[in-house]
């Protein structure tokens, strides 16, 4: 019993803190007057699982050696990020009001000269899961057992560089690469589906040699279970976790909608979606 | 007088050759004192020689295949936990076809990849102009944080490539060509004779500057001697390293000769002649100048040593063309 409630606190807290990550999303972008809620809020839940359960790091040395890495090929959801960021103490949540300022460490992609606990600047989508490769070399090289994790977009999957990166992964026996694929099916133009198809997923990643999950990317138990599961960092397998995600998950207006891949929300709109995240169950 | 057969590239002289590419060798040698070293190649780890290394730290050379994007991007993420990874490949398929993998994963995060593009320019003759690469320069040198180096021969990036192991911060993109040219430094283990930035007077003349970059200088010494017989006195520059230019040897070669003429394997837009030019012409200081090299054009077909006399890139045609500026 005494675990089952440590685990239901558990669910609870990265639940809250999924509201946190769009809350903020919401509030930073209102600063900035555009930016990317429907490809941050699909992913909300994997980044809370990721911050408050999964990823070992330390705020106060966020250059450890040993840490697990953590790339957005999908940088575009970095918006999404800072605020757990600078909730578990990598920096002062007061930095964010800057977001999109000249000057500012922060915008819409990340920048990891800039901005303590981001492990590579990213916004060019395709490079995520080779910087991987990169990261996990190193891994192997240094003889150290952190993990790499790498984000990307289902849309990223269309960038011939993943399947560059994806073909040399098992090759260099990366068991300590962990792909998540953010998959909310929708693109800028439109349903990823209708503008380039890159069904089917699973069979591809299989026949390219990884471990292939798919999980429901919004059901936190679910993902808890699945990173928990992960195979030990020095297998020679690497896992690709599909996620099966809905795109601006949290606002009825935004959902499956590729309107709200980039947008800027008018103000009653901004308090129709405020109510509908603190709602969230 | 060349150590190759001019058509066969059948080798003369081997004991003479200067070997471009000795930069696979440097490593196995800092190998030992510099495990932060790592090398990649993309399927041509043999042609590049950096095997050499390969051979000697297996577990620290990787072969990505015909991937250089992937190649580049992850040779980011090594150095992002503070590894050196020296990258070779082909200049066309390293400076230009990865050309936002450099920008974006290595430049912008300003990471210690060491880049060598092999068989720059046209060395690669008669493959065509998808292996030249006359616009790699132009393209690295636009890059912010990016240093660019053009080195003479062998021995010279044999030196840089030690210094940037062991002093130099920031990425890198070394541009080398195929190793079947000849030395124009020799060997010598108590002195350095090439650092990063500094250009290189190798031969003193007060009526022209010749100022030219890799497998060029060669062809510009030999063009000076033949203008010697003239009795035009030509100053010989190796400007290997094109960015951060030394700006204080163009400035005194203007005022000092009152004419400069850059040699480069590169198109003449935005290479090292376009770099000259932005010196001369902020600086204010006048003087004779020309930028040769290809005019915007993509080379013929042909044998290289061919080639090279065709658009004036050896020695008779580099004295031709300084003649040229002189005398207008």
């Amino acid at each position: 019993m005494v675990n089952l409630t440590a685990s239901q606190v558990k669910v609870n807290l990265i639940k809250e803190k999924a509201k946190l990550s769009r809350l903020e999303t919401i509030r930073l972008i209102s600063l900035a007057k555009s930016g990317h809620y429907g490809s941050s809020f699909s992913c909300s839940e994997i980044f809370a699982t990721l911050y408050y359960h999964v990823l070992r790091y330390d705020p106060n040395n966020p250059k450890w050696k040993n840490r697990d890495r953590f790339v957005m090929g999908k940088g575009h959801s970095a918006v999404g990020v800072y605020p757990l960021l600078a909730d578990v103490g990598f920096f002062p949540k007061e930095e964010l009001d800057t977001y999109t300022e000249v000057g500012s460490a922060f915008g819409d992609h990340p920048d990891m000269n800039k901005i303590k606990g981001i492990d590579f600047s990213s916004g060019s989508i395709g490079h995520g899961l080779s910087v991987g490769v990169g990261m996990a070399l190193a891994a192997r090289l240094d003889n150290l057992d952190y993990r790499t994790y790498i984000l990307m977009g289902d849309g990223e999957l269309q960038e011939g560089q993943v399947w560059e990166a994806a073909m040399s992964a098992p090759n260099f026996k990366l068991g300590n690469l962990v792909a998540i694929v953010d998959n909310n099916k929708v693109t800028v133009d439109g349903v990823t589906a209708e503008n380039m198809s890159i069904e089917p997923i699973r069979d591809k990643w299989e026949s390219f040699g990884w471990n292939v999950i798919d999980v429901d990317g919004h059901d936190i138990e679910a993902l808890i279970r699945t990173f928990e599961n992960l195979p030990s960092p020095d297998t020679d397998v690497p896992t690709v976790i599909i996620a099966d995600t809905v795109a601006g998950k949290g606002v009825s207006f935004m959902e499956n909608g590729y309107e709200w891949h980039v947008a800027n929300l008018g103000e009653d709109d901004k308090i129709r979606a405020i109510n509908e995240i603190k709602e969230m169950n | 007088m060349t150590t190759f057969h001019k058509d066969t590239w059948e080798l003369y002289k081997s004991t003479e050759m200067a070997k471009q590419l000795t930069a696979g060798e440097t490593l196995a040698k800092l190998g030992d004192d510099h495990p932060e070293i790592v090398a990649l190649c993309a399927d041509l780890g043999k042609p590049t020689r950096l095997w050499d290394f390969g051979a000697k730290y297996p577990d620290r050379f990787f072969n990505f295949g015909i991937a250089e994007k992937n190649m580049v991007t992850a040779a980011a993420g090594l150095a992002s936990t503070g590894k050196i990874p020296f990258v070779a490949t082909y200049a066309s398929f390293l400076g230009i076809l990865a050309a936002e993998n450099i920008r974006t994963a290595v430049a912008y995060p300003n990471l210690n990849v060491r880049l060598i593009g092999t068989h720059t320019g046209i060395a690669m003759g008669f493959y065509g102009s998808s292996h030249h690469a006359t616009e790699d320069i132009a393209i690295t040198r636009s890059m912010a944080n990016m240093t660019v180096i053009s080195p003479a021969d062998g021995v010279a990036i044999a030196e840089m490539v030690e210094e940037s192991v062991k002093a130099y911060e920031g990425p890198i993109y070394f541009r080398v060509s195929r190793g079947r040219e000849e030395q124009v430094y020799t060997k010598d283990a108590a002195k350095v004779q090439n650092r990063i930035g500094k250009a290189n007077i190798l031969r003193k003349g007060s009526d022209l500057t010749i100022i030219a970059c890799g497998i060029e200088v060669h062809e510009a010494l030999q063009a000076a001697e033949q203008l010697q017989d003239k009795g035009i006195s030509v100053r010989v520059i190796d400007m290997h390293t094109i960015k951060p230019l030394d700006r204080e040897a163009v400035l005194n070669s203007a005022r000092e000769t009152g004419a400069i003429l850059t040699v480069e394997e590169h198109n003449v837009m935005g290479g090292l002649g376009s770099a000259v030019a932005e010196v001369l012409m902020e600086s204010g200081v006048n003087c004779k100048f020309k930028r040769h090299g290809f005019y915007d054009e993509y080379s013929l077909i042909g044998k290289p040593f061919y080639l090279y006399q065709h658009y004036k890139l050896d020695g008779k045609g580099i004295a031709m063309v300084a003649e040229d500026l002189l005398n207008n």
